[in-house]
């Protein structure tokens, strides 16, 4: 047995740090089945525990090592509507990864890798099986096209169900076409999930933002019977320091609309515009910090740090991210805190920061950082990005009478069942926990999916719903 | 896809559309703005609501040529489709009854004036209003302002037509004619709207401006529209766009507003090359 999981190729640092394509190549079929087979094929399979889809994994790769990718991708389908994307982006090694037996004498089973082979396998090679579905001609609506959205709905039109998802944006997808990079997720795949979910005969209505467009009872009055909110957690967080509106400061959700969505990297091609900063600094330590870092280089930086106030051990980021960005050529500043940013007539030219030292673990269990005292430096950059989470979107909670949310802005919900304070009203994702992971946001879509056919029980689709999603899994 | 269901060139580089859009259209209301997307490369452009009419299901929009996106838009004849058209986006502004109120509307300021004058008349406001232009071709809206005013001044910057001089020259007299003013209202360019604003103060004469920062995606997801107002950040696009003008600081929002002068430029270049008509 190996003890080493494979490695997956990927482009040359010095050569992807220049350009958009994706960063990581995948696994050849020789590679994927090679890594299949260090599985041990537990009998308890502990890695399902770790997945909040609850995806048969040793089922997968044990098709995957009988040489059917196809049926190890049907496999996974059973339970992710999105496996291309899963096996890109969840954080692998916190989940099904972590509690792989093989951890015990070595690295655990490359699971993400092979997810994202056999999605790719698929994709590549086959026409995209759709199962036969009874309609039953109740209306439900999805508010937001992202990971929740897009895995409700899959799993409601699976059941029978007449669903429409509304997106603000002109693009489906929600985070995954906006906020995750190209090199990271090829868009091309995103949209061949969302096509997909079409297929499903899931009706996709753009440019329609729920609480301004269209309020939540509107869409009651339409004829929907039930509803899903899962609109993510799209307002930005600043740091409220001086010089956070000047010239060259961004959110990191700007900063990644303007490349992502709007393709700010083909300018003047496409005609939104970015700033292309020489000397970068980006402020946080999650997936969102190290995306815009490593576009920041991308679009031609000299130089990017990212500013990050506790030290690498507690930074929230994926691994392979991290590891990617560093052999990129980020440069990383852990221990530090942005105190202010320093302009010239209105244009960034500077950022003060203040070193810091660990001290107690705080609520988060996490050393909190305290300040070193005559430490401070500055910074010598043109622009600045805070990526410092995202909170919930107000617009629907304050046109939506009867919704109860929490002191954070989101959106109470049974925690069982995703329903919220009002009937027929079901929401998960981000909107509900604050920012989290694309596959928590699946679970809670998947969770509040269950919760709403059961609750349209006494319509003839739940009973469908059951026939349809048997004659899926045999 | 949103059908021009008309177009009208008022002045070069100056045109109106009525779009159908029947949802925006039936949630509507002064004040607010859409989000529109010629095609598939173009920018996300803020414009505020005309007028809209809930029956036909259509809003109305004016647009100066600017940059490349409007350029193209520009191009674009009734019959002809956008690609994308969101809305009503931002707060509607505040008509409720406050006695006598000053609309001043800029250039294509104006468009989005009338509106809001018309909802202040409708609930009982006097209305005083100041139109302006840079000459009396680009003049707009004159017969409906004054159809809901009991004074209507215009003014140009060339004295083609009505008084020459600046909406602010007229202000000024009526403030020192001793006229009572509960409200000021007012909608153009961002150096107007401070002008306006520098004005009014010592008077301590509420003001209110619509202030048109540049956007993105309009509903509070990426802060691009972000402004100081008394001190605070707000996002226009969310938080506004209509604020007190005695709480904004423009000369940063002056700032921000040039942030991509010099892509536009290039995109300019790019656009015409593109087009065979490259010099």
């Amino acid at each position: 047995m190996k003890s080493t999981r494979h490695a997956m190729p990927e482009q040359d640092s010095q050569v992807r740090s220049k350009n958009f394509k994706e960063v990581a190549l995948g696994y050849t079929t020789e590679l994927a089945l090679a890594e299949a087979n260090r599985c041990l094929q537990c009998k308890n399979s502990p890695c399902r525990q770790g997945c909040p889809v609850e995806i048969d994994i040793p089922a997968f790769i044990k098709l995957l090592r009988e040489n059917d990718p196809i049926g190890a991708a049907k496999k996974i389908k059973e339970k992710s509507a999105l496996p291309a994307i899963c096996g890109r982006v969840c954080p692998q090694e916190k989940q099904c990864e972590s509690h792989c037996v093989l951890n015990k004498i070595g690295q655990p089973i490359a699971i993400g890798r092979l997810e994202r082979f056999v999605a790719d396998y698929q994709r590549n090679t086959h026409e995209v099986e759709i199962p036969h579905i009874n309609r039953n001609g109740v209306k439900i609506a999805v508010v937001g096209s992202g990971p929740s959205g897009l895995t409700a709905a899959g799993d409601l039109a699976l059941a029978g169900y007449d669903v429409t998802v509304f997106e603000a944006l002109h693009r489906a997808g929600g985070v995954l076409v906006y906020g995750i990079p190209e090199f990271r997720l090829p868009k091309s795949i995103v949209a061949s999930e969302v096509e997909y979910i079409k297929k499903l005969g899931v009706t996709f209505k753009t440019n329609v933002i729920i609480g301004k467009t269209l309020p939540i009872d509107d869409l009651f009055a339409m004829g929907f019977k039930a509803i899903f909110i899962g609109s993510g957690a799209g307002a930005p967080r600043f740091m409220h320091i001086d010089g956070e509106n000047m010239n060259g400061v961004y959110s990191a959700n700007e900063f990644l609309t303007r490349v992502n969505l709007m393709k700010a990297y083909q300018f003047p091609e496409y005609e939104t515009p970015v700033e292309r900063g020489k000397n970068v600094a980006v402020v946080g330590g999650g997936n969102v910090a190290m995306d815009a870092a490593r576009t920041a280089l991308r679009l031609g930086a000299d130089n990017v740090w990212l500013v990050y106030r506790r030290s690498e051990e507690e930074m929230p980021a994926r691994r392979e991210e991290v590891e990617h960005a560093k052999s990129e050529g980020v440069q990383f500043q852990f221990l530090t805190n942005p105190v202010r940013i320093l302009s010239n007539d209105f244009w960034v030219n500077g950022m003060e920061c203040e070193k810091m030292e660990l001290g107690e673990p705080d609520a988060s269990g996490r050393r909190s950082p305290i300040p070193v005292k005559g430490a401070n430096f500055i910074l010598k950059v043109d622009t600045v990005i805070m990526a410092l989470g995202n909170m919930p979107n107000p617009l629907i909670m304050k046109t939506t009478p009867g919704l109860e949310v929490t002191r954070k802005g989101t959106i109470v919900v049974d925690e069982s069942t995703g329903l919220s304070s009002r009937e027929g009203v079901y929401a998960g994702g981000d909107i509900v926990t604050g920012a989290a992971t694309v596959i928590s946001a699946m679970g809670a879509g998947k969770k509040a999916a269950k919760s709403i056919c059961k609750y349209l029980q006494d319509s003839a689709a739940a009973s469908q719903f059951e026939k349809t999603k048997s004659s899926i899994i045999s | 896809m949103y059908k021009i269901l008309e177009k009208k060139t008022i002045a070069p580089g100056l045109n109106r559309y009525i779009i159908d859009a029947p949802l925006v259209a039936k949630k509507a209301q002064p004040g607010e703005f859409i989000i529109l997307r010629v095609d598939e490369k173009g920018e996300r452009i803020p414009l505020t609501i005309g007028d809209f009419n809930r029956d036909k299901g259509t809003i109305m929009i004016t647009v100066q040529t600017v940059g490349v996106s409007s350029e193209a838009l520009s191009q674009m004849q009734a019959g002809d489709y956008i690609s994308d058209f969101v809305g009503p986006l931002g707060c509607p502004s505040d008509v409720s009854k406050k006695g006598t109120v000053v609309c001043i509307g800029g250039g294509i300021g104006v468009v989005p004036v009338y509106p809001i004058a018309r909802g202040m008349y409708e609930n009982g406001n006097q209305v005083i209003s100041i139109i302006g232009a840079r000459t009396k071709d680009m003049l707009m809206e004159e017969e409906e302002m004054r159809a809901i005013s009991s004074k209507c001044y215009v003014v140009t910057d060339d004295g083609s037509y009505g008084q020459k001089g600046f909406v602010t020259t007229i202000l000024q007299q009526l403030i020192d004619e001793g006229t009572h003013i509960d409200e000021v209202v007012a909608i153009g360019s961002v150096g107007m709207m401070y002008a306006v604003a520098k004005l009014t103060r010592p008077y301590q004469i509420h003001t209110v401006v619509s202030l048109d920062p540049i956007m993105v995606d309009g509903t509070g997801m990426c802060g691009c529209c972000r402004v100081e107002v008394g001190g605070e950040t707000k996002f226009a696009c969310v938080d506004g766009p209509d604020f007190d003008a005695h709480l904004v600081d423009f000369p940063a929002l002056i700032a921000r507003l040039q942030m991509y002068t010099k892509f536009e430029q290039c995109a300019r270049k790019a656009y015409e090359a593109e087009r065979g008509c490259a010099q």
